[in-house]
């Protein structure tokens, strides 16, 4: 039996009746058995409720059913996407005895779809980092190399793809946490405009910013992936009523005569590496090749974008995790168990024993940034700058199609290279940022590699609801890009499976 | 003593938090129901649950504007902040509050009194969950541990801050039982204070009469009774003036109200002062209502009790401010009253009709629901025309709202008939001429006799004669 | 143009941990003081900025509005919910005592 690598190919054939979703997912199971220790990509496998699942779905096309665009695709969630009866940890000690009572809209889309979800994948705690180090259960590694990150804060769901344990996989982004580790993990991620996808489920860091994405193998299957979560839903008052822009609509569309434009702030911004930015450059040289006018391109307030979002994401996240207080779910210190303390004091107790460093670090910046007095300096200030950042995108979107810029400042690094100063690892950030303050979605797709040979990502800007052109340049980008390298544990388990 | 005191002026701003009988709560479509097992009407969203998010009632906004019309105020666009504290009653930590764009600004209301009261704001927020305290009598301080039902948490609420136009413990009653008439009139709440429907704080604070300045104020919480309203302002107002004589000084702060104990006690715990840390709450827009919107919001509001009480006082001649007009509108009982008007009363019969309704409608508001409006517009008739005296009046009203049935009908019955004015005036003879010296002292200008030959009428006509027209019959012919 | 705050200090950290409810030790306060200074200092860009007249985004969509129907939906299982809580007594969510009032 043959298992296709990619989702579409795997959903054509489970509906044809020709593969069995069962014999799908042992394919993913058994990789994961071999490599999962190695890479800790999951805070849990779901092993027993994904056969139940994958059965559902052959159910349904042995009655002469259609399980839906997803059909026997084994899918990998973050794990702060509720799962109704299942621990949805955020990977955090704070929420890890918690099973939500209710499914977030995006598993619900994924079910109808056909979907089977193998797993909840590890992440930093409350999606707070970019290297998924700051996990309560431990890091997430590389699957290209073992003693490197994967990226962060959706490191898990990115390492799982890239790692062949399930061919697609949702992360959520707020600041590049979808794009940064896709570029890491030498996979494709996107993050959608905001309010195309629901954030009903989705434990929130920083609410105007979050947003939920796909990432996959290639720009097809994230096409495929989101649009089968993307539409209303009356239970998130910021998800947008009309009917999405299909992601999927024109991938074979190439690129002829589009205006893609270079943003000169973001490929020359702090601590870029020499060969991300020259991978970029092949990859507009590449567009331009392909019948595209490529240019260069202003958006002056992209630069003051880091500071602004270190000052909003950490405000808004100081409010959304008040509530982990040890009353009505998750852990609570002993101080609150044993009668010794008052209330304050087990608030005290359970959130400095619940939370990580990070975690704190981000609460106290947002409370000092809301606190009385310092309001407009600083949160005032960075919501004024949030304007400026939409009004020079507006004005770029005027002469240029779609934007183009580097993902991360560099490849894969070390693990524990960049945990000793929070605001070096605040910097990988810098060019993933200007999409989530202005609302507009990016892809990040694989091009190249870099000096140390592991993979580099390109990232695609497109202005709100631009969803088809983007994914449309994303593809063409694809097709001309370098093989990305693929790693052992991926390559081996097909071959295993082939055997 | 000949030291000259200062006269001292209260002034009271009151903030009303009232909750609005929407099906279902602000933010989520869990019941919006008082007295149910804790913790039942609960869901994701009023729990704070992770990931869980608020999708604002279109019912909460209507009342919300229904209200701000009813009270003059600007109905504007608005938006929702996060006010920040920690507190087990609030399951996100944080409450969901209008801050500074609230949906209803600058109103005013009328008092009956004809004191104008201005309306700051008129902003929607969500309730807390209610909070049980275990051991120690069940005082917060006292108490070993805290239960905590989240069935409240997410209730609508709409807090009506009015301005400092309020001078006295009087003043604060009545703006609060005419916030509370006009409230139910609107249909946006129940009015019921007892059952926390209607929660009253009060900012109050003191200065020397014709001071131009306001002193520092404090603000009074947990009153839940009218009554105890005016006794904590009374009291409070008692004790910023003695401590202002006796060369201390006022400090702000929040002061609670013991009932029992009679007095305000300083609230201030060791706890830091708050910091509410407002900012745009992200997971909900704007709520802009349309023209339209405002519009059919003004169109479809009911009669307002001032309008109300106007009306009954043109159409009967009574003052808009008589305890019986207050009370027949506080009550909801006008159209007993437009009954009559409408079945040709003159302004005499409504003057009836509005104190046959305040003082024996209003005593039995269940019975005065399936009272016949056509039936009591003709009792109301009968006794202005003299076919009844008000004494019989009231015994057929009686009837009326015990059994129902037709007035004239039960008058029959009871053998109510006219009594001419040649036979009252036969029986005041006959009454005077049993009593000759009772009447030579009456006759000499000792009032207090009337009492006595009334009595006598009222026996010898077996309480037919009217007895407005016997005494007015005995004193002309002394 | 606003004022520029001036540096953070141990005092705010200490502050605003109390605010967010968060213990910190001597230590972590020295450890988180500087590091809040270090991305504050970063924000000085930011904070300098000429941003006269430009109105805030709190939020990147347009829109205004979006309401629900006042209809009841079942509320959840109280035994799925209470199963959640640390400490539940008389079907109520158990608490360590309150010393304050609510503000």
């Amino acid at each position: 039996m043959n298992v296709p690598t990619n989702a579409a190919a795997i959903a054509a054939s489970v509906r044809a009746g020709e593969l069995k979703a069962a014999d799908v997912l042992e394919q993913y199971l058994a990789r994961i058995e071999r490599h999962e220790e190695q890479v800790h990509a999951f805070n849990l496998v779901l092993t027993l409720e994904a056969r139940a699942s994958a059965a559902a779905v052959d159910e349904v096309v042995a009655a002469g059913g259609d399980p839906g665009p997803l059909a026997g695709v084994p899918v990998a969630l973050k794990d702060n996407l509720c799962t109704r009866g299942i621990p949805t940890t955020c990977s955090s000690r704070i929420l890890e005895r918690w099973r939500p009572p209710y499914d977030a809209t995006v598993v619900r889309r994924l079910a109808a779809a056909g979907a089977v979800v193998v797993g909840k994948t590890n992440m930093d705690e409350f999606a707070m980092g970019s290297s998924t180090e700051n996990s309560a259960f431990g890091p997430t590694r590389n699957p290209h190399d073992l003693d490197r990150v994967p990226g962060g804060s959706s490191g898990g769901s990115s390492a799982a793809v890239a790692a062949g344990f399930a061919p697609l996989a949702l992360g959520s982004d707020t600041g590049g946490s979808i794009r940064q580790p896709a570029a890491l993990c030498g996979v494709v991620g996107a993050k959608p405009t905001y309010g195309l996808v629901s954030r009903y489920g989705l434990i929130a860091f920083a609410s105007s910013l979050d947003q939920i994405g796909p990432l996959a193998l290639d720009v097809r299957d994230a096409a495929l992936l989101l649009d089968a979560i993307a539409g209303p839903d009356s239970r998130d008052s910021t998800c947008l009523a009309e009917h999405p822009p299909a992601a999927a609509a024109r991938l074979d569309g190439g690129v002829e005569g589009l205006r893609v434009g270079v943003v000169r702030e973001l490929a020359g911004a702090e601590g870029m590496s020499a060969d991300v930015v020259a991978r970029m450059r092949d990859a507009a040289d590449a567009l331009a090749a392909a019948g595209a006018k490529v240019d260069e391109v202003s958006v002056p307030a992209a630069v003051y974008g880091l500071s602004a979002y270190y000052l909003i994401a950490p405000a808004e996240a100081s409010s959304n995790l008040a509530r982990y207080d040890g009353v009505r779910y998750g852990a609570r210190s002993r101080t609150g168990t044993d009668g010794a303390g008052d209330i304050t004091e087990m608030y005290l107790d359970t959130r400095s024993e619940g939370f990580g460093a990070e975690v704190k670090r981000r609460i106290m910046l947002g409370t000092y940034a809301l606190s009385a007095g310092y309001y407009d300096a600083y949160y005032g200030q960075a919501q004024r700058v949030r304007t400026l950042i939409l009004r020079d995108f507006a004005a770029a979107y005027r002469n240029f199609d779609v934007l183009l810029s580097p993902t991360a400042p560099g490849t894969a690094f070390g693990m524990g290279a960049k945990t000793a100063d929070p605001l070096t690892m605040y910097l990988n950030d810098v060019c993933t940022i200007p999409s989530n303050l202005a609302g507009h979605p990016a892809i990040s797709v694989p091009f190249g590699t870099g000096a140390d040979g592991l993979p580099v990502g390109v990232q695609v800007l497109a202005p709100a609801l631009g969803e088809t052109l983007m994914f449309q340049v994303a593809a063409a980008l694809e097709a001309a890009a370098p093989a990305t390298p693929v790693p052992a544990m991926r390559a081996g388990g097909q071959e295993g499976a082939s055997r | 003593m000949t030291t000259t005191t200062t006269e001292w002026e209260t002034v009271i701003g009151l903030e009303v938090h009232c909750e609005l009988r929407t099906a279902t709560k602000m933010f989520c479509g869990c019941r919006n129901s008082f007295g149910e097992e804790p913790n039942t009407n609960v869901c994701p969203v009023c729990l704070g649950l992770p990931g869980s998010l608020p999708v604002l009632n279109r019912t909460a906004v209507e009342y919300a504007m229904r209200i701000g019309t009813a009270l003059h105020c600007r109905v504007q666009p608005s938006l929702f902040h996060r006010k920040n504290y920690f507190y087990p009653d609030m399951p996100k930590d944080y409450q969901i509050s209008q801050y500074d764009i609230p949906i209803n600004a600058d109103g005013w209301l009328d008092l009956p009194n004809g004191r104008r009261v201005g309306i700051v704001r008129a902003h929607m927020e969500e309730d807390t969950g209610k909070t049980t305290h275990v051991g120690g009598g069940g005082r917060i301080h006292d108490a070993a541990h805290s239960l905590v039902d989240y069935n409240r948490a997410g209730v609508p609420l709409v807090e009506i801050v009015s301005a400092p136009d309020l001078r006295s413990a009087e003043d604060a009653r009545a703006y609060v039982d005419e916030l509370r008439s006009i409230l139910v009139a609107t249909g946006a709440s129940d009015g019921k204070m007892e059952e926390g429907s209607l929660r009253v704080d009060a900012n109050v604070s003191v200065r020397p009469a014709g001071s131009p300045e306001f002193g520092t104020r404090c603000e009074i919480k947990n009153m839940n009774s009218l009554r105890s309203l005016g006794r904590a302002i009374e009291y409070e107002a008692a004790r910023q003036i003695a401590l202002i004589t006796e060369g201390g000084t006022v400090s702000q702060e929040t002061r609670h109200w013991d009932e029992a104990a009679g007095r305000t006690g300083s609230m201030r715990s060791k706890e830091e002062a708050y910091d509410y840390r407002y900012f745009p709450e992200p997971d909900l827009v704007p709520v802009e209502p349309s023209e339209e919107w405002i519009r059919s919001v003004q169109d479809s509001l009911p009669r307002l009790p001032a309008d109300r009480r106007a009306a009954l006082a043109g159409a009967s001649g009574m003052t808009a401010d008589s305890d019986a007009v207050i009370t027949v509108v506080r009550l909801g009982l006008d159209d007993l009253v437009e009954a009559v008007v409408a079945a040709g009363g003159s302004a005499a019969a409504a003057a009836v009709a509005v104190r046959r309704v305040a003082n024996e409608v209003a005593s039995d508001p269940e019975a005065a629901a399936g009272l016949d409006r056509t039936a009591f517009a003709r009792l109301v008739a009968m006794e202005a025309g003299g076919e009844l005296t008000a004494a019989q009046a009231r015994t057929v009203l009686k009837a009326m709202m015990d059994g129902g049935g037709d007035p004239d009908r039960i008058a029959a019955d009871l053998g109510f008939e006219a009594m001419d004015a040649s036979a009252l005036e036969k029986v005041v003879d006959e009454v005077v001429a049993a009593h000759p010296a009772e009447w030579e002292r009456f006759a000499a200008g000792e009032d207090k006799l009337t009492g006595f030959f009334i009595g006598h009428i009222k026996s010898a006509t077996d309480g037919k004669a009217d007895l407005k027209a016997a005494s007015a019959l005995l004193r002309s012919r002394r | 143009m606003n004022h520029m705050p001036r540096r953070i200090t141990t005092d705010d950290v200490a502050h605003v941990a109390r605010l967010a409810r968060l213990r910190l030790s001597d230590v972590e306060l020295e450890e988180f003081t500087g590091q809040l200074a270090a991305v504050l200092d970063h924000a000085r860009d930011v904070e300098a900025l000429d941003t006269e007249g430009v109105p805030p985004t709190a939020h990147p969509l347009p829109l205004v509005n979006v309401l629900r129907d006042d209809v009841v939906v079942p509320s959840l299982d109280r035994d799925e919910v209470l199963r959640q809580a640390p400490s539940v007594e008389a079907d109520r969510f158990r608490v360590p005592r309150i010393l304050g009032e609510a503000p």
